[in-house]
């Protein structure tokens, strides 16, 4: 029985036919953050979405094996809205809702039942302030959260998994689709953020890991490769000869 | 969990249920329909119900003192005179007008072009049926020096023109699912946009444009008030297209007014539904499993 | 510079062959159209005025307006709109938000298209036996209405689908990602930013009722019924009533000797209000198309 935060244990998923995970295991800690690399199609963005089971809405997806978050299994989990509220996701392209910047922050916590107006403005502000965009925002919170950059609607995508509380903060990618000024801002935000929660990062960028991360996994066609402290994964003698070759762009 | 929090979750079920009883509301009409016209025209068919007779006689004499018969193939052949003039008629005009606005059409030509075909499509069938009554008639009687101009050609022109938008309009779409790479391939070996259209878009077009002309055909079947007014009252298997006739819609239409309830001759007009229902019904089918195939390739 | 072969002159000769014939054939649809419409205005002209739509019909309906045609119209129109767009729009609902791909999903949508394609006549006899008889309705503008709503049901459920499908996954996806339940993403951020295409349904379902004539004529309207001019609320739920396309069909089949001007009036209102609704459809589609929020 591992004390991980979040422990995977010999998790498959398939799509029909195709193997998208094959068997993966290993736990992620608290309070560390936890990079996760690997070329395209290993499985990464997958195994994001069986934690907070959004990988149950994916036609014709099969799961077996385990996820537990804090020990219990989440296919278990008798609040499915709860425990996605633990978990805070950032998908790989900036989403604004339809909605105002403010209701956008506000979106979470009233599904959740918090109506007080005066509860909902404190929690938008410190939610954009931890995402690095309350500056920005702060004198048009009316305005329509799609007419934002990109770079400003990720950080509002981040603002939006903050309003409600995670324990977890997953990040897909989070950085293709924005400029490299914002991509560093948000680098920041997730350091700052380090302490109050646990952090997985799945990055097709080797370096970002590099900075972010305290351990690596590589991820290779469904297969973990290894997982260990990111400058093992980074050195001369990472356990499987694979991880150096992607890490130094030999293949991927 | 509170127990605020487990009733909102007990309203978000109820009101999926809702919705998803409304979903299958659409099979239970469907059904429905069937069912209750069934319900009404039954009698007639377990009471010595002859299909022989019902389905290739011309002799329909509901009303008669003394012999009534309840024979229906001069009302098919009506339906199917004046449907395969409609069709001759719209389909190539519509499968032309397809082409022409989703091939040699500049973008706001498109719009317009579209908009009035969509207006076309909205004229109220009693308003075609005055058409066909006020304009076409006086026409034909002119143009061709008959008697009557209440006909099979009067019916068929209107029927063309009433089915023309449907074509148009999913022929349209057929043509718009076939790749951009199929024609900047073909543009590429130098082809006419005219051999473009015959050689390659109409083939891989040709399952779309065929559920086109068969929703076409399902609606003409189905029409009721424009044929009621513009194919005359002769109950006869045409010889020609300046023959009155009558459809099977229109004679729903103009006699269940008259027919007691419950009478034979009532319960016969409900079997005429439950045979139009069927027909619109394979069309329909027929149209939908044509485009499912498209849609898989 | 680059000479014309003979082979390339006649290919370019085709092409303009060929687009002259499609061009023609889209013009022989359209203009006889443009050139009848005209012809009804034309021959209505006389008749068309104020006191001809506020007025009922006299001396055996050859003289005198359409009030109450139109009236009963538009009775049915709404009371059929407001049974058949709540049940079409949480039909179109289910059919994209929550209908798996199986076999269910695909008879559901079988019968959308098919209950689209059921003759107008065939919706009479069924509106006769289920409403008018079985229910014990009577004719009655209830009878006539609920008809109606489920002959118009495909026109709402087909504007709404599309405008959901327009709304892009990701929203939803960000919407679930937060622990938002799947109504409620639904409710808060899909069925508002569907309105316009709901709204665009309902604008069709409303030229569609007005205009059918067959699926009314024997669930609930009649030849004549006299109503005193000018009142709204003239008809009750349970009365029989007169409506435009009925009356139409009437005075052009049904009278003898009417003054030429009457049916042509009738037939250029309702052609009209046909026309001018779904004129505000397109309107709206394109208002929209402008204004969109993402």
């Amino acid at each position: 029985m591992s004390d991980g935060k979040i422990d995977f244990v010999d998790l498959r998923v398939r799509y029909g036919r195709r193997e998208a995970l094959k068997g993966v295991t290993f736990d992620v800690r608290r309070h560390e953050i936890l990079g996760i690399i690997g070329p395209a199609q290993s499985g990464k963005t997958t195994l994001l979405r069986t934690i907070n089971r959004t990988i149950d809405d994916v036609p014709g997806a099969v799961v077996s094996g385990a996820v537990r978050v804090d020990g219990e299994d989440v296919r278990l989990a008798p609040d499915l809205y709860g425990l996605r509220r633990k978990i805070g996701m950032v998908a790989p392209l900036p989403v604004g809702l339809p909605l105002s910047i403010f209701d956008n922050v506000a979106f979470a916590p009233r599904m959740a039942g918090i109506r007080n107006r005066h509860d909902l403005e404190g929690r938008v502000e410190q939610c954009l302030r931890q995402a690095a965009l309350w500056e920005e925002v702060k004198d048009r919170l009316d305005s329509l959260g799609t007419k934002l950059s990109g770079g400003q609607q990720q950080r509002l995508t981040i603002a939006r998994a903050l309003s409600h509380d995670p324990e977890v903060l997953c990040l897909d990618e989070f950085s293709i689709a924005i400029d490299p000024v914002t991509t560093m801002r948000i680098e920041d935000v997730l350091r700052d953020l380090r302490s109050r929660m646990t952090i997985i990062l799945v990055t097709n960028l080797v370096q970002q890991a590099r900075r972010l991360a305290d351990r690596t996994a590589f991820l290779l066609n469904g297969n973990l490769v290894e997982v260990d402290r990111t400058d093992v994964i980074f050195s001369e003698q990472p356990a499987s000869r694979k991880t150096y070759e992607y890490v130094n762009g030999i293949f991927g | 969990m509170q127990g605020r929090r487990r009733w909102e979750l007990l309203v978000e079920a109820a009101i999926e249920a809702l919705i998803r009883l409304c979903g299958v509301s659409a099979i239970l009409f469907v059904f429905g329909i069937f069912f209750f016209v069934f319900r009404e025209g039954a009698g007639y068919l377990f009471n010595g119900f002859s299909p022989r007779g019902f389905f290739l006689s011309p002799e329909w004499y509901p009303t008669s003192q003394s012999h009534v018969r309840y024979g229906v193939l001069a009302l098919i052949a009506g339906t199917a005179s004046v449907t395969v003039l409609a069709m001759a008629l719209a389909v190539p005009f519509g499968i032309g007008a397809a082409i022409f606005v989703s091939e040699f059409c500049g973008a706001r030509w498109k719009e317009i072009l579209k908009i009035t075909i969509e207006l076309l499509a909205a004229i109220p069938s009693v308003v075609w049926g005055f058409i066909g009554l006020t304009v076409m008639n006086p026409l034909i009687m002119q143009l061709f020096e008959v008697p009557i101009g209440l006909n099979v050609l009067n019916g068929g022109l209107i029927l063309a023109l009433m089915s023309v938008p449907i074509i148009v309009s999913i022929g349209e779409d057929a043509l718009k699912a076939v790749p951009d790479s199929y024609r900047e391939a073909a543009l590429a070996l130098g082809v006419t946009r005219w051999q473009l259209v015959y050689r390659v878009l109409l083939p891989a077009a040709k399952n779309g444009l065929l559920a086109a002309v068969l929703l076409g055909v399902g609606r003409a079947v189905g029409e009721t008030m424009a044929v009621l007014m513009a194919t005359g009252h002769a109950v006869t298997i045409p010889t020609s297209v300046m023959d009155s006739v009558r459809t099977l819609t229109a004679t729903i239409a103009a006699e269940l007014g008259e027919a007691p309830v419950n009478s034979e001759h009532y319960q016969v007009l409900f079997i005429i539904g439950i045979l139009l229902f069927t027909i619109t019904f394979i069309v329909n089918l027929t149209a939908d499993l044509i485009v499912r195939g498209v849609r898989r390739r | 510079m680059f000479q014309a072969t003979p082979l390339t002159r006649r290919k370019g000769y085709s092409e303009l062959v060929a687009r002259t014939i499609f061009l023609a054939m889209t013009a022989m649809m359209v203009l006889p159209l443009i050139l009848i419409v005209s012809y009804l205005f034309y021959k209505a002209w006389p008749i068309l005025s104020p006191e001809f739509l506020l007025a009922v019909p006299r001396n055996g309906m050859r003289a005198g307006g359409i009030w109450s045609p139109l009236l009963g119209t538009i009775y049915l129109v709404v009371i059929s709109l407001v049974i058949a767009t709540p049940i079409g729009v949480l039909a179109a609902v289910f059919l994209n938000e929550y209908a798996r791909e199986n076999w269910m999903t695909r008879v559901v949508n079988l019968a959308v298209v098919n209950l689209a394609g059921v003759p107008s006549i065939v919706h009479a006899l069924f509106g006769l036996g289920a409403f008018v008889l079985f229910a014990h309705l009577g004719k009655s503008i209830l009878a006539a209405s609920l008809t109606l709503a489920i002959m118009t049901l495909p026109v709402i459920i087909a504007s709404t689908k599309e405008a959901l499908a327009s709304v892009p996954l990701a929203f939803r996806e960000a919407c679930w990602n937060v622990g938002a339940t799947r109504w409620q993403t639904i409710r808060h951020v899909v069925l508002p930013n569907s309105i316009s295409g709901i709204l665009t349904g309902v604008i069709l379902q409303v030229s569609r009722a007005a205009g059918e004539t067959a699926p009314i004529m024997f669930t609930g309207v009649v030849f004549f019924k006299a109503i005193p001019e000018g009142k709204l609320f003239a008809y009750g739920l349970f009365d029989q009533c007169m409506a435009l396309s009925m009356h139409l069909f009437t005075i052009s089949t049904q009278v003898p000797d009417v003054p030429a001007a009457l049916p042509y009036g009738t037939a250029v209102v309702l052609l009209s209000s046909v026309l001018a609704v779904n004129a505000m459809a397109i309107a709206l589609r394109v208002y929209l198309r402008a204004r969109k929020k993402w």
